[in-house]
């Protein structure tokens, strides 16, 4: 459970940018090996690949998309708060950058289905 | 016959930093009531050896921050109203001090650190020298006016997680000190203030989660003074080296 203190909007996008970034950092050693099997084993990356059909893995990839894109903005977001002269309106770009990644990731998952 | 106030349960924090617990407490609800005039009232009517802090009772001395359901804030202007929790009220000593007794924390680290932090006036003339006229409107005084208000209450600091995971950093006060102090026209070491802010418990240990500037109870914003450090040493770095 969240402590009192923590309870607002820029800790929450604290948080959320700390997760994802956990969340890719544990992605992308997978991603590179299996990019890998192109070179390596390229049978097995085509049977991979097949996976990528089940109905799960398309929500997966919703919500590793929603992670990447909420990660950009959220590090555009700090960025713009530490090189730029401030701007009062920290709270609203938080949830704009989580609107932002909500709707790249949906836009993908429209797509893919 | 005047009626009988509404009693609220209050948990209140009784030993030290290594040993105690929360003692529940009935305490009559008023009306204007405060939290520091509930921590009164059990002290006066039900236990006299309460130990606790606080002076002025009007939100400008600083002395009576304590964690209200989980909260910091200053209690002489926190109203009850405000933050009562199903009758139930919950008061603790100060987060990231260390405690003396009960509400009482020991605040020599929070201003250790105000000091270590440079935020102290570094002089231009002497004292015979006629008084320099600044403009108000000048966009270093309206940055250094905007955090000359903080009474050291240490509610930033204990509202911050940074603070609790490095013993180290110099904390939210501290650094806006230190920004009020560089954007002081009349201050003459500049450099010693961002040497100061850019060691290892410095400014660029935050982590920008802002729950200093939200729970300021002066409504200060801190985060936008360590932001505006973080810029400054950063270009002093690329500039000069340093």
């Amino acid at each position: 459970m969240i402590r009192s203190h923590r309870t607002h909007t820029l800790w929450l996008a604290y948080i959320l940018h700390r997760v994802s970034g956990l969340g890719l950092a544990l992605f992308l050693p997978t991603h590179f090996y299996v990019l890998s099997l192109a070179l390596t084993q390229p049978e097995r990356l085509d049977g991979f690949l097949h996976f990528v059909e089940i109905p799960i893995v398309k929500v997966a990839e919703f919500g590793l998309v929603f992670l990447l894109a909420v990660h950009f903005f959220g590090g555009l977001r700090l960025m713009a708060l530490e090189w730029l002269p401030w701007s009062a309106n920290q709270k609203t770009l938080a949830a704009g950058a989580v609107a932002g990644a909500f709707l790249i990731s949906t836009t993908f998952f429209l797509r893919a289905i | 016959m005047s009626s009988i106030p509404d009693m609220m349960d209050v948990s209140i924090w009784r030993g030290d930093g290594t040993f105690g617990q929360f003692e529940s407490f009935k305490v009559p609800a008023q009306e204007s009531q405060t939290i520091l005039d509930v921590v009164a009232w059990v002290q006066q009517n039900q236990d006299p050896t309460l130990t606790y802090r606080y002076a002025c009772r009007v939100g400008m001395c600083g002395s009576c921050a304590m964690m209200v359901n989980g909260v910091p804030r200053w209690t002489c202007r926190t109203h009850v109203k405000k933050v009562l929790v199903n009758n139930n009220l919950e008061v603790g000593p100060l987060r990231n001090l260390p405690v003396i007794k009960d509400l009482a924390t020991d605040m020599d680290p929070f201003f250790d650190k105000w000091v270590a932090a440079e935020g102290v006036h570094h002089p231009t003339k002497t004292r015979d020298a006629p008084i320099e006229p600044i403009l108000p409107t000048n966009a270093g005084r309206v940055e250094a006016s905007s955090g000359i208000e903080c009474i050291n209450c240490s509610v930033c600091y204990a509202a911050c997680d940074t603070v609790a995971n490095n013993p180290d950093y110099l904390g939210p006060a501290a650094l806006q000190r230190a920004w009020t102090v560089y954007n002081d026209s009349k201050d003459a070491n500049k450099q010693a203030v961002l040497d100061a802010v850019s060691g290892v418990g410095g400014c660029h240990n935050c982590h920008s989660q802002g729950s200093c500037t939200v729970h300021c109870p002066n409504g200060l914003n801190p985060m936008n003074a360590i932001a505006g450090l973080k810029r400054v040493t950063a270009m002093s770095f690329f500039k000069n080296g340093k």
